[in-house]
């Protein structure tokens, strides 16, 4: 894993794809919610990192 | 329960089993004759292998596959393996969450890795991945003992 954001990535591809398997039947829903969990988790990554960036430790 | 419909008896069949009229048939099955303690034991050993058990074939293959990725990642990215340190409380639940994952855990201790490098720059994200996987796999299993009980 080249950088940060790629393992960043992997770690919420990982995350939904289980997620939405656990709590959809239908594989429509599945990738549904998948989709919205990967981008929530990758928004709220990068959101968090923007947040913290200024913090001195 | 499912009913199968009238008609042309080929082209209804196909749709019925393909409907999932076949997995509530074996997962019926199943549930009447073992033990959902069992096939939770099953599910813990082989990430998504209670899914398959019960006929939901397609979660099953989906954990079977992304569970032990997301270990070997963890392992590659040098994450540690964490000891059961009753002395550290948060090591041993650390440890606790990765043996979670069932065999691939054994698998990767008999074989001598998972160490981990603390100087690698993606150890705690080899740990997260670890500690994650493992738990996930928890929760597959309860969905598992659900499935196993007829709630879902």
């Amino acid at each position: 894993m080249s950088s940060h954001f790629g393992a960043m990535a992997a770690f919420a591809m990982f995350v939904s794809v289980v997620f939405a398997t656990l709590m959809r039947d239908a594989p429509a829903e599945q990738l549904q919610l998948g989709l919205r969990l990967f981008g929530g988790l990758v928004v709220g990554g990068l959101l968090a990192g923007w947040l913290l960036y200024p913090l001195p430790f | 329960m499912r009913r199968t419909p009238r008609g042309p008896e080929s082209f209804h069949l196909a749709r019925y089993w393909l409907g999932g009229g076949c997995r509530n048939i074996i997962g019926a099955m199943d549930r009447s004759t073992t033990s959902p303690y069992l096939i939770c034991l099953v599910a813990w050993v082989i990430p998504g292998a209670g899914h398959l058990w019960l006929g939901r074939l397609q979660k099953g293959m989906v954990f079977l596959i992304a569970l032990p990725s997301m270990f070997a990642m963890g392992l590659w990215l040098e994450g540690r393996l964490f000891p059961f340190d009753l002395e550290q409380p948060l090591v041993a639940l650390a440890a606790l969450a990765d043996i979670g994952i069932g065999v691939p855990y054994f698998v990767a201790e008999f074989v001598g890795i998972g160490a981990g490098r603390v100087i690698a720059q993606s150890f705690e994200y080899g740990n997260a991945f670890l500690i994650v996987a493992g738990l996930l796999n928890m929760l597959v299993v309860l969905d598992v003992f659900d499935v196993a009980e007829g709630r879902k």
